[in-house]
């Protein structure tokens, strides 16, 4: 793997001898990870124990190295399950980062595709196209979002199995070179294992991404905001509250994803507000700040709508 | 007298030397990927030096990070062409350059016969000379 590796498996420490999971565990620098894990992603505990216990099951591997007692490479091809906007890629892409510091890959990058990237329109296609999206994922992670799309059992001549066929192969022989994480909603990738048992075996961790509550989102969007330079006035926050507890029952609701759109849409009425009352001289805390106006707005609120609906009687 | 004992081919990089072992064309194909260079796995059995154009085997790969990928398809080629010569080459697409930057071989036949002189007489008792491989006698596909 890495050079820190090649040399741990060439000097063979004696019996006894004493190592220290502190210390290694220190010099991965995985805790910086963890913690900025724990510091921006709210809630997702299942999703958390489970990188823990990956992340420490990796670095025991390490010590267990010193003493040259060798044991099989772990598979680490994942498979998250979740409704839309529960963070599914974002941990992906964590996951990358944490797996390049705990040198179980290479170089940690991610290659995120979709079955477009995979699955070619004509005979022969499909096989070259798979294989280089496999190339370019070698030495990281291979992401492939909306993985049930993949297998159409209603259409028997799609490519979309061919493509399955080599990724089971690669996934089973190069299990040094990449790791392969699937993400879909959780009963359409149970039908697709369902329908392709290969798939579901070849995969260590099935990690189901639970709905966020209304608390948790409204500490999301204040992360949010505060990435953007933006806050919410007292006041805009208990509108927010109930803006996100009016929106989860409405339906296509999407976790994060509507709550980032929500906040979208407020920073719009807020410029539109200031704008409409050019006159005032505006200082930077206006510029910063979403009142409660800029939320209260929100057709959620007046008709118990959607914003994205079209306007009623056109 | 035999300049070159073994008839080795002797072109691109490294051909001098004892072929690499998988180790080294990894840390070759590293040394590329780090130059942001594409690299592509080509083969023949025409191993005249001015046979330039190779047999691509596949596409050429871009945007690769990790040497694993390259290293899979030149052994998927020697799989395949267990008797051809296999080369990577790597090409650069920097403005100014745009050419192949890196090309060492792989893959070589177990045997390789080697090179006769070929002596032509011309007009005025004149003689022409070429390099003629003696695997090129047989048709393609069944030389080495």
């Amino acid at each position: 793997m890495n050079d820190t590796n090649n040399s741990d498996s060439t000097t063979v420490l004696a019996d006894d001898a004493p190592v220290n999971l502190e210390a290694e565990f220190e010099a991965s620098n995985v805790k910086e990870v963890l913690d900025k894990l724990d510091r921006e992603l709210i809630g997702l505990k299942p999703v958390k124990t489970r990188i823990r216990e990956i992340a420490a099951l990796l670095l025991v591997d390490r010590l267990r190295k010193q003493f040259a007692l060798t044991s099989e490479t772990p598979t680490l091809h994942m498979n998250f399950t979740g409704n839309p906007g529960t963070g599914k890629t974002t941990v992906a892409l964590r996951m990358a980062e944490i797996l390049h510091r705990l040198g179980y890959v290479r170089e940690g990058h991610l290659v995120s595709v979709t079955r477009d990237d995979l699955v070619g329109q004509y005979i022969g296609h499909t096989a070259p196209k798979t294989k280089e999206v496999i190339k370019k994922a070698m030495g990281g992670v291979l992401f492939i979002d909306e993985a049930y799309y993949l297998y159409k059992p209603e259409n028997e001549r799609d490519y979309g199995a061919e493509s399955i066929e080599i990724l089971l192969q690669v996934m089973e022989n190069n299990r040094d070179d990449l790791v392969v994480i699937l993400a879909g909603y959780k009963d359409r990738m149970d039908k697709f294992f369902h329908s392709n048992p290969g798939m579901r075996s070849r995969i260590a961790h099935h990690i189901d991404f639970p709905d966020y509550s209304a608390d948790e989102l409204l500490h999301i969007a204040k992360l949010m905001l505060a990435t953007q330079n933006y806050r919410f006035s007292p006041d805009a926050e208990k509108a927010f509250f109930e803006y996100i507890t009016l929106r989860m029952k409405l339906a296509h609701f999407a976790n994060a994803r509507s709550v980032r759109n929500a906040l979208d849409r407020a920073r719009l009425r807020q410029a539109n507000r200031l704008f409409a009352n050019a006159s005032k001289a505006l200082s930077k805390t206006d510029l910063m700040t979403i009142e409660a106006e800029d939320i209260l707005a929100s057709r959620v609120f007046i008709e118990g709508k959607l914003d994205s609906e079209p306007e009623s009687g056109q | 007298m035999m300049t070159n004992q073994g008839n080795r081919v002797t072109q691109g990089q490294f051909s001098f030397l004892p072929d690499l072992t998988d180790a080294q064309i990894t840390a070759q194909i590293k040394y590329a990927l780090g130059r942001g260079w594409a690299l592509s796995v080509e083969y023949t059995d025409d191993p005249h030096p001015r046979n330039t154009y190779w047999e691509m085997f596949g596409n050429p790969m871009f945007d690769l990070k990790d040497p694993a990928g390259i290293l899979m398809e030149v052994n998927n080629c020697r799989k395949t062409y267990p008797n051809h010569y296999i080369r990577v080459i790597a090409f650069s697409a920097v403005r100014g350059v745009e050419s192949v930057t890196m090309s060492y071989i792989v893959n070589r036949p177990k045997k390789e016969p080697g090179f006769g002189l070929v002596r032509q007489e011309i007009g005025g008792r004149m003689i022409r000379y070429s390099i003629h491989s003696y695997a090129t006698d047989k048709p393609e596909g069944e030389r080495y």
